[in-house]
C-alpha cells in the first residue's frame, strides 16, 4: 500500500501547524458537543497531512455539523441541506488538485441528501467524507433521523420511532464503498490515525464518528462508547493485526461458517491463531460488510479502517479521458469545432 | 417513358413537410433535403416532430415522425405555418398532417402504403386516395414501395431490406420538383455507409429511380425555381438550437480561460446540450451527468467556486428542482449558467411540445429575495450568441444567470454564420490576485458591484462561502438586521446595473406610431414576419423583440412611450406582460396569449395584429 497521500495534491515547502488551520470564528456549537473533539482532530491531523494550506478545502451541507467550515481555515462552501456530496463532487472533479473534505450529519447524508451520498460513494470520487452521526437531527433541535435506534422517543416520535435505522456502514458498503472507518468522538487518538489513513486514500472515505448531542439525543452511544465498558463492547480493527479486544485483551472474533463470532481466547481450545487477521485493504467486501454491520450486544462496534480498497477514482479517470481527447482529439480550439463537418462559403 | 416538359414556378420560399411512421427514416430525409438547399444557395429553417413515444405501435398517429422544411430566398424567419409540399408515407401520417397543409397543396403519398390494415390502424373507414376527399390538393399517388423494391432488385436485395430506403425514392422525386443537384446526398451515402458498398448502390439507385418517377409524372410537371437567397458572404453552417447553446458555452469558455464544468441531468428537450457537450473534452470540457438535477446544479456550485464556467442544462421540471440552488448561487455570489430549454408545463406536461411558461419561474420561483439575471435566445441560431452572453454576464458580474430557450429553437435549426472567437466580446472575470492584502470575499467592483473570484489553491485568499447571510466586505456570517437589509439590496443592485452592460432594445419599424408589437424569447419569426407583412400593407405597427429579461433594456420605458398601443405576444397566460405591467406601470398592455404547445402561426398574429389596429 501506498503510505503517501495523494501525488497530485501540491505539498507544502514548509512545515504547518495547528494554528495554521484555526478560524478566527467564534465556534458555537453547545458546550460538551461531541463535534468540538472532531474540530480539533482536524486541526492536528491537516498539517501532518502535509499539503499546502491553500489545497485543502472544506465543503457541507446543512445542520450543527455542517457549520464546520466556518471553525476551519481553508477554503470552503457552506452549502444546502443534503446537497454536500454533489458540490463536493464538483469541486474535486473541476479541481483534482485540491484536497476535498466533507462533514455532514446523519440526516444530512443519508435523509434528505441519501441520493447524493450513495452516488458519491458509488463513483468513488475523492472526497474524505466526515459524518457526524449523532443519531438525531440536532440543529433543528431533537428529530429522530435515518441512524436513530428504533423505538427511541424523540420529539417527532413520542410514542418511540418505528423505522428500522441505517448503519452507514452498511450502507456505504451496499453502495460499492472503497473505504469506511468508524470512529468515536471522545477517542481523538483514533480519529486522527483514521483521518490520515482517509487523507491517504485514494477514493471516497467516509468515516463515520458515533458523535454525542449533549442536548438531543444525550449518551446516544453510551452503551457502548463509555469508557466503563468501551474495551469491551468496541473492537478497534487494523489491518494485519488479529481482531483482538477485551479489557483483559482475551477476545476474538473468529469466523464460524457464513458468520462471525465472538470467542474467548484459552477457552474450550480457542488460540489466537483461530482468530481472524483483519485484512482492510481487500477488494471482497464481504467480510468488512459483516463487520461494519457487528452491533452491541451480540458483537463489539468495530471501529478504525474496516475497509480501504483500491480502485479507480472518477475524477482520475476524467482527468485521463480529458488528456487523452486533448491528444488524439482533432477539435483543438472552438474555431475548430464550429467549422467542422458541413460548411459552405457563400460569397 | 416519356418525359414531360417541366413549367417553372418561381417562388421566394416554399415549405415542405416530409411524414411518415417512426421507421420510415424522415428525420433524415428531411436534413438531407435542408443539406442541398443550403449548398443551393437558399436560407432556410427547420423542425423536426418526434412522436412523444419511443416505439410508438407501427402506423398509427402516435407513430408518426415528422420533419418541416421551410426553404427560400428570401430571410426565413419561421419553420412555416403550414406547408407547400407534405411528402406522407402511410395513412397515420396523411391523416394527422393534413391540417398542415395548405389548401391546394402538393401531397406525394406512398400510395401501397394505404392497405386495409394501415388504414384501420390509422383511423380510416375508407381510402382517402380514392374517396375524393382530397380534391382540393394536387395529390400525387406514387407507388414508392414497389419502385423501391424494384430499383434494387438488380443488385440482389431482398424487399424487407428495400423498404428502409423509400424514404430516399420520396426525397429523389423532392429534388426532382426543387431541380436540385444529388451530389451531396450522395457524397453523404459514401461517407455514412463506407464499409456497407452495398447499401451506397442501393440508396442511390432508389434517389434516382424517384428523381427519374417523378419526370414523368403529370401532377409533378411544375418545379420550383426558388433562387439563391441574399444571404450575408461567410462561412456557413446548419445548426440546431441546443448545438448552439453548447457551442456558445464552449466559446465562452475558452474566451474567458475559465474550463467549463457541465453537471447535468437529462430531460427532453435539453438533453442535446448535456450530449453535445459530453463530445468535446478535447476542449478540456467536463461534463458530468449527476444523478439528478439538483446533483447538476450543486456540483456546478461546486465547479464555479473553484473557478470553472459553471452550467447547468434544464428544462421545466428540472428547473423547479434546482431552485434551492439557485438561492445559494444567489448569495454565494457565484457565477453560473442556468440553461432552461423550456417545453410544455405544468408538471411533467408537453414534453416533446414548446411553450413560454416558465418565465415566472426563471423570474421569481426561488425562496428569499433572490434576483438572477435572465436571457432568452429568439433563434436557433443566436441560441450560441446568448449562451455565450449569458456566461459572460455570470462570469463578470458574479452571479447566476438563466438562459432561456425552448424546444422549438432547441430541436430546430437554421443556418448560422460562423463567427471567429476572437471577434466576440471579451469575457474578463474578477479573478483575486493572489496574496492582495485587500482582498475581502464580499468587498464589490463600484461598477457593477461584483464580488472578486478567489480560487482555492491561490495564495493568501483563504474564505468560506455559503447560504447563511454574510456580513457586508468581510463574508462572515451575520444576522445582524440591517447587515441582511443591506446585502438584499446589494445583491438586488448589482443585478439591475447589469442593465449598464447591456446594448440597448431595438425596433423594428418606426420609432413611434399606432402600434407596438412586444415579443421574447422563441418566437421572434412568425412574429417579425407577422409585423412586417402588415408594415408592408402600409400600417403603422412596430416590433420590440425583448432578449433581455432581467434587468431590461434601459430604454424600455422611452420605447414603449412612443406608441398608441402595445400588444404583447407570447406563448404562456400573459406571463412577460405581467412582468411589464410590474416593472412598467406606466404603460397599458394589450396582450396575445396562446397556450397549445404550438408556435404562433404568421396568419394568426396578422389577424390579431390588425384587429388591434382597427380598435377604437
Ligand atoms: C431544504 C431544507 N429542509 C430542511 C431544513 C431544516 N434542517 C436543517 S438541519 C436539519 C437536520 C440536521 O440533522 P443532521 O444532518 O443530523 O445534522 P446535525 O444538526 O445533527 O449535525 C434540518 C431538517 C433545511 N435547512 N433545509
Ligand atoms: S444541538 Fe447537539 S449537535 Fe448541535 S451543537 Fe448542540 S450538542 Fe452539538
Ligand atoms: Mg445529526
Amino acid at each position: 500500500m501506498n503510505n503517501q497521500p495523494n501525488l497530485t495534491i501540491e505539498r507544502s515547502s514548509v512545515e504547518l501547524t495547528k494554528e495554521d488551520f484555526v478560524s478566527d470564528q467564534m465556534v458555537k456549537w453547545c458546550p460538551g458537543c461531541g463535534a468540538h473533539a472532531i474540530l480539533s482532530s482536524v486541526a492536528n491531523v491537516f498539517p501532518k497531512i502535509g499539503y499546502r494550506k491553500e489545497n485543502f478545502m472544506f465543503v457541507s451541507g446543512i445542520g450543527c455539523s455542517s457549520r464546520f467550515p466556518y471553525y476551519v481555515n481553508t477554503y470552503g462552501i457552506h452549502g444546502i441541506h443534503g446537497r454536500a456530496a454533489a458540490i463536493a463532487s464538483g469541486v474535486k472533479i473541476a479541481n483534482p488538485h485540491l484536497s476535498v473534505w466533507m462533514a455532514t450529519g446523519d440526516g444530512d447524508s443519508m435523509a434528505i441528501g441519501g441520493n447524493h451520498f450513495i452516488h458519491i460513494i458509488r463513483r468513488n470520487i475523492d472526497v474524505n467524507i466526515m459524518l457526524f452521526n449523532n443519531q438525531i437531527y440536532g440543529l433543528t433541535k431533537g428529530q429522530y433521523s435515518p441512524t436513530t435506534p428504533m423505538g427511541s422517543v424523540t420529539k417527532t416520535s413520542p410514542q418511540g420511532t418505528i423505522e428500522h435505522p441505517f448503519n452507514p456502514g452498511e450502507l456505504v458498503l451496499g453502495a460499492q464503498g472503497t473505504f469506511f472507518a468508524r470512529v468515536i468522538d471522545a477517542v481523538p487518538r483514533l480519529m486522527t490515525e483514521v483521518m490520515f489513513e482517509a487523507a491517504k486514500h485514494d477514493g471516497t472515505s467516509v468515516v463515520e464518528i458515533l458523535q454525542n448531542c449533549i442536548i438531543f439525543a444525550d449518551k446516544t452511544h453510551d452503551t457502548v462508547t463509555n469508557k466503563e465498558h468501551r474495551d469491551d463492547r468496541t473492537i478497534v480493527l487494523r489491518n494485519g493485526e488479529p481482531m483482538i479486544f477485551g479489557k483483559d485483551k482475551n477476545k476474538g472474533i473468529r469466523l464460524r461458517g457464513t458468520k462471525l463470532e465472538v470467542v474467548t481466547i484459552g477457552e474450550n481450545g480457542i488460540t489466537e491463531d483461530d482468530i481472524l487477521v483483519h485484512d482492510a485493504y481487500q477488494q471482497d467486501p464481504g467480510i468488512h460488510l459483516m463487520l461494519a454491520k457487528m452491533a452491541y450486544p451480540h458483537y463489539p462496534v468495530a471501529l478504525g479502517v474496516i475497509r480501504s480498497a483500491m480502485y479507480p477514482t472518477y475524477d482520475d479517470l476524467v482527468e485521463e479521458q480529458i488528456s487523452y481527447a486533448k491528444a488524439n482529439g482533432k477539435i483543438k480550439c472552438v474555431d475548430d469545432l464550429l467549422n467542422s463537418g458541413d460548411t459552405w462559403v457563400i460569397s | 417513358m416519356v418525359k414531360t416538359k417541366s413549367k417553372i414556378i418561381q417562388r421566394d420560399a416554399v415549405v415542405v413537410k416530409f411524414v411518415g411512421d417512426s421507421g420510415d427514416g424522415m428525420q433524415l430525409t428531411g436534413t438531407l433535403f435542408s443539406d442541398t438547399a443550403a449548398l443551393a444557395g437558399l436560407d432556410l429553417a427547420t423542425f423536426p416532430d418526434y412522436p412523444a413515444e419511443i416505439r410508438a405501435p407501427h402506423n398509427t398517429i402516435a407513430g408518426v415522425s415528422g420533419f418541416q422544411v421551410h426553404v427560400g430566398s428570401k430571410k426565413i424567419e419561421t419553420t412555416g405555418d403550414q406547408c407547400d409540399v407534405l411528402v406522407a408515407m402511410n395513412p397515420a401520417s396523411l391523416k394527422s398532417n393534413l391540417k398542415w397543409a395548405k389548401t391546394g397543396a402538393t401531397l406525394i403519398v406512398d400510395e401501397n402504403a394505404f392497405d386495409d390494415a394501415a388504414l384501420k390502424k390509422s383511423g380510416y373507414t375508407e381510402n382517402p386516395l380514392d374517396n375524393g376527399s382530397l380534391s382540393g390538393y394536387n395529390l400525387v399517388k406514387a407507388p414508392i414501395t414497389q419502385l423501391t423494391r424494384e430499383a434494387v432488385k438488380p443488385l440482389g436485395i431482398d424487399n424487407k431490406s428495400a423498404d428502409r430506403s423509400k424514404n430516399m425514392f420520396a426525397l429523389g422525386m423532392m429534388y426532382h420538383l426543387f431541380d436540385w443537384d444529388f451530389k451531396s446526398t450522395f457524397d453523404f451515402f459514401e461517407k455514412k455507409f463506407k464499409n456497407k458498398p452495398e447499401v451506397i448502390s442501393a440508396n442511390k439507385a432508389v434517389l434516382q429511380a424517384g428523381l427519374n418517377y417523378a419526370e414523368t409524372m403529370e401532377a409533378l410537371s411544375s418545379v420550383f425555381q426558388v433562387s439563391k437567397a441574399k444571404i450575408a458572404p461567410g462561412r456557413y453552417r446548419n445548426i440546431t438550437g441546443n448545438i448552439a447553446t453548447a457551442w456558445g458555452l464552449l466559446a465562452a469558455s475558452e474566451r474567458s480561460g475559465r474550463p467549463l464544468f457541465l453537471g447535468s441531468y437529462p430531460i427532453t428537450p435539453a438533453t442535446e446540450i448535456l450530449i453535445e457537450l459530453a463530445k468535446h473534452k478535447s476542449l478540456g470540457a467536463k461534463v458530468f451527468q449527476a444523478e439528478d438535477e439538483i446533483a447538476g446544479i450543486t456540483s456546478a456550485i461546486g465547479a464555479s467556486y473553484t473557478g470553472s464556467m459553471a452550467v447547468t442544462t434544464t428544462s421545466g421540471p428540472g428547473l423547479s428542482l434546482k431552485s434551492e440552488a439557485i438561492g445559494l448561487a444567489v448569495m454565494t455570489e457565484l457565477p453560473l449558467v442556468i440553461v432552461n430549454v423550456q417545453r410544455g408545463g405544468p408538471s411533467t406536461g408537453l414534453p416533446t411540445k414548446s411553450e413560454q411558461s416558465d418565465l415566472y419561474q426563471a423570474l421569481f420561483g426561488r425562496n428569499g429575495e433572490a434576483p438572477v439575471i435572465v436571457v432568452a435566445a429568439s433563434t436557433s441560431a443566436n441560441c450560441f450568441y446568448y449562451a455565450y452572453m449569458a456566461a459572460k454576464l455570470a462570469m463578470e458580474h458574479m452571479t447566476p444567470v438563466i438562459l432561456l430557450t425552448d424546444g422549438y429553437l432547441g430541436n430546430g435549426s437554421q443556418l448560422f454564420r460562423i463567427p471567429k472567437v476572437a471577434d466576440l466580446p471579451a469575457i474578463k472575470p474578477p479573478i483575486a490576485k493572489a496574496n492582495d492584502p485587500d482582498y475581502k470575499p464580499y468587498r464589490r467592483d463600484p461598477a457593477t458591484l461584483a464580488r472578486q473570484w478567489a480560487l482555492p489553491g491561490t495564495e493568501g485568499l483563504r474564505h468560506r462561502v455559503g447560504g447563511l447571510e454574510k456580513e457586508d466586505v468581510f463574508g462572515n456570517v451575520s444576522t445582524d438586521p440591517l447587515n441582511h437589509q443591506k446585502m438584499v439590496d446589494l445583491r438586488e443592485a448589482k443585478v439591475q446595473k447589469v442593465a449598464d452592460f447591456i446594448p440597448e432594445q431595438e425596433i423594428t419599424g418606426e420609432k413611434q406610431g399606432d402600434l407596438l408589437v412586444v415579443s421574447w424569447g422563441g418566437t421572434l419569426g412568425p412574429v417579425l414576419e407577422a409585423v412586417e407583412e402588415i408594415q408592408a400593407e402600409g400600417k403603422s405597427v412596430s416590433h420590440a423583440h425583448f432578449n433581455y429579461i432581467m434587468p431590461l433594456p434601459k430604454n424600455t420605458a422611452k420605447i414603449f412611450d412612443s406608441y398608441k398601443k402595445i400588444l404583447v405576444c407570447e406563448l404562456n397566460s400573459g406571463q412577460f406582460v405581467n412582468y411589464l405591467r410590474m416593472t412598467h406601470p406606466a404603460h397599458q398592455y394589450l396582450q396575445y396569449n396562446k397556450v397549445q404547445g404550438l408556435p404562433f402561426t404568421v396568419s394568426e398574429l396578422t389577424k390579431v395584429i390588425n384587429q388591434t389596429l382597427e380598435e377604437k
